[in-house]
């Protein structure tokens, strides 16, 4: 049993207190976070799991990467899309990544989904939703195809499908329409499509391409881009005007004197 | 029922309101819970499982956040595997119930967790034990939580009777869920059943047009 007191066990967020508390004597203003206003989702089928992200990065109101991956690598055979604070998600997956092929090391086995879970889920409650990282881990291991939603706080829900971040609304209504279980891959990769589709073009938060990872057993697709749905226009006219528009009179060249004042030579030490 | 201040922190991600129950019956226990999980106005998952095994014949029914409850009943459950073995004996209900009350109690502060402790053992049969939120640790013969409970009471109060069978407590269980789901927005899906006994575990679910029908205006 946990003997300290109730105060210190859960030391991050004091820190964070403190940080925000001393920012009006610092003089500066945090950064705002940048966050993945997004969609992402997650879908179990015969073989496997099919699991779809949008690209867009946004810094308040404005697009801070337009093709960013939002599906990062867990294990080989476990991925995890990643929404809320952009630095978040790609730190939490990489921690439980390194962890968990530490532990696959340890157990001479393939990782679990359920063990990917668990670390996950730990480590989002230790921190009492100050990390705002809202994940879909999905993966095949020994017993099967397995997804899971896990929030900022630390909860989990295991389910055959999922959706997260701001466009969830619009991709949980194409799922609710479209859902069977045991479908056939081009049906599922095709239903997880249109449920980004659904986020990119509903929602603000979300847009550009449509990422897909589909993984079943021994093999995974990463399907990057699998539909570039907002494809930049070609410009149809050009401004540039070309040489001869303006008739030249006369033409003068002169070069310009550069006289070397010093010339050294430093190498690195590379001992 | 006690007094809590609820933060407005919490509401963002994975809270559940809910209405849980369990009843005592001889050689067992019933336990019942809805199935909906909600974030604000959204419903994050219809089809939540609150009903936890933490040993081969304890559940426990959680209500309250989403995310303390299933920590708590991880950290529990691993208290209780972890005794059962040293005891090599299958645990007792009262003492996972305890075990949840110094964790629930501890942290009162931090956390918010209301839990209904039930289960069968060869010391006492089956037993109701109640941890709200507080810490608090009583047993009873029948016990509702969470937001939907506030409704149920009447009914409970005028249709319990002691000494009913395993059946009779199935449907007064169900019956009185769906009371709760129709009035409370919080509560609702679908209706999540288990009857642990000494001979073992039988859950079943109870889908939406299958819920029992009252008066409705």
């Amino acid at each position: 049993p946990d003997r300290r007191p109730a105060e210190q066990s859960h030391p991050e967020p004091m820190r964070n207190t403190l940080l925000e508390a001393n920012v009006a004597k610092l003089g500066c203003s945090l950064p705002p976070a940048r966050k993945t206003g997004t969609t992402i989702c997650g879908v179990v089928y015969k073989d496997g799991v099919v699991l779809g992200a949008d690209t867009r990065a946004t810094e308040g109101m404005v697009v801070a990467d337009k093709n960013c991956s939002k599906i990062h690598y867990i294990s080989p055979n476990i991925y995890c899309c990643g929404a809320g604070t952009a630095a978040d998600t790609e730190m939490t997956t990489q921690l439980i990544s390194s962890n968990l092929e530490l532990h696959s090391l340890s157990t001479n086995r393939l990782p679990r989904v359920a063990t990917a879970n668990r670390m996950l889920k730990q480590m989002l409650f230790r921190y009492q939703g100050y990390i705002g990282a809202a994940l879909v881990l999905g993966g095949v291991d020994c017993n099967g195809p397995h997804l899971y939603s896990i929030y900022p706080h630390g909860s989990t829900d295991k389910l055959p499908y999922v959706t997260m971040g701001s466009g969830s609304l619009a991709a949980m209504a194409v799922f609710e329409d479209r859902f069977k279980p045991n479908m056939e891959e081009e049906e599922a990769k095709q239903l997880v499509r249109d449920a980004i589709a659904a986020g990119i073009f509903n929602d603000l938060g979300s847009g550009s391409n449509i990422d897909l990872c589909v993984i079943t057993k021994g093999k995974v697709d990463y399907l990057r881009p699998h539909d570039e749905a907002n494809k930049k226009g070609v410009r149809t006219g050009d401004y540039k005007y070309k040489h001869g528009t303006t008739g030249v009179l006369t033409k003068q060249v002169t070069t310009l004197q550069l006289e070397v004042m010093d010339e050294s030579v430093q190498t690195m030490d590379t001992s | 029922s006690c007094d809590f201040y609820v933060s407005p922190a919490r509401r963002s991600s994975g809270f559940r309101a809910t209405t849980i129950m369990a009843v005592e019956f001889d050689g067992g226990v019933v336990i019942g819970a809805d199935s909906r999980t909600t974030t604000g106005a959204y419903i994050a998952n219809r089809v939540t499982d609150k009903l936890t095994p933490i040993h081969d014949r304890i559940f426990c029914c959680r209500s309250g956040s989403a995310a303390d409850t299933q920590a708590i009943a991880d950290a529990v459950s691993y208290q209780l595997g972890f005794h059962s073995i040293e005891l090599d004996e299958p645990p007792l209900v009262q003492t996972a119930a305890n075990l949840f009350k110094q964790m629930c109690y501890r942290y009162r502060e931090e956390l918010m967790a209301g839990i209904i402790v039930a289960g069968w053992d060869k010391r006492r049969g089956g037993q109701v034990y109640t941890v709200p939120m507080g810490g608090m640790l009583v047993r009873q013969p029948v016990s509702v939580g969470g937001s939907g409970s506030s409704y149920i009471y009447g009914f409970i109060d005028s249709k319990y009777k002691s000494g009913m069978t395993k059946e009779e407590c199935l449907r007064f269980t169900a019956d009185a869920l769906a009371l709760a789901m129709e009035r409370d927005g919080s509560s609702g899906g679908v209706v999540r059943l288990a009857a642990i006994t000494e001979s073992g575990l039988e859950r079943s679910v109870i889908l939406g047009n299958q819920l029992p029908t009252f008066f409705s205006a």
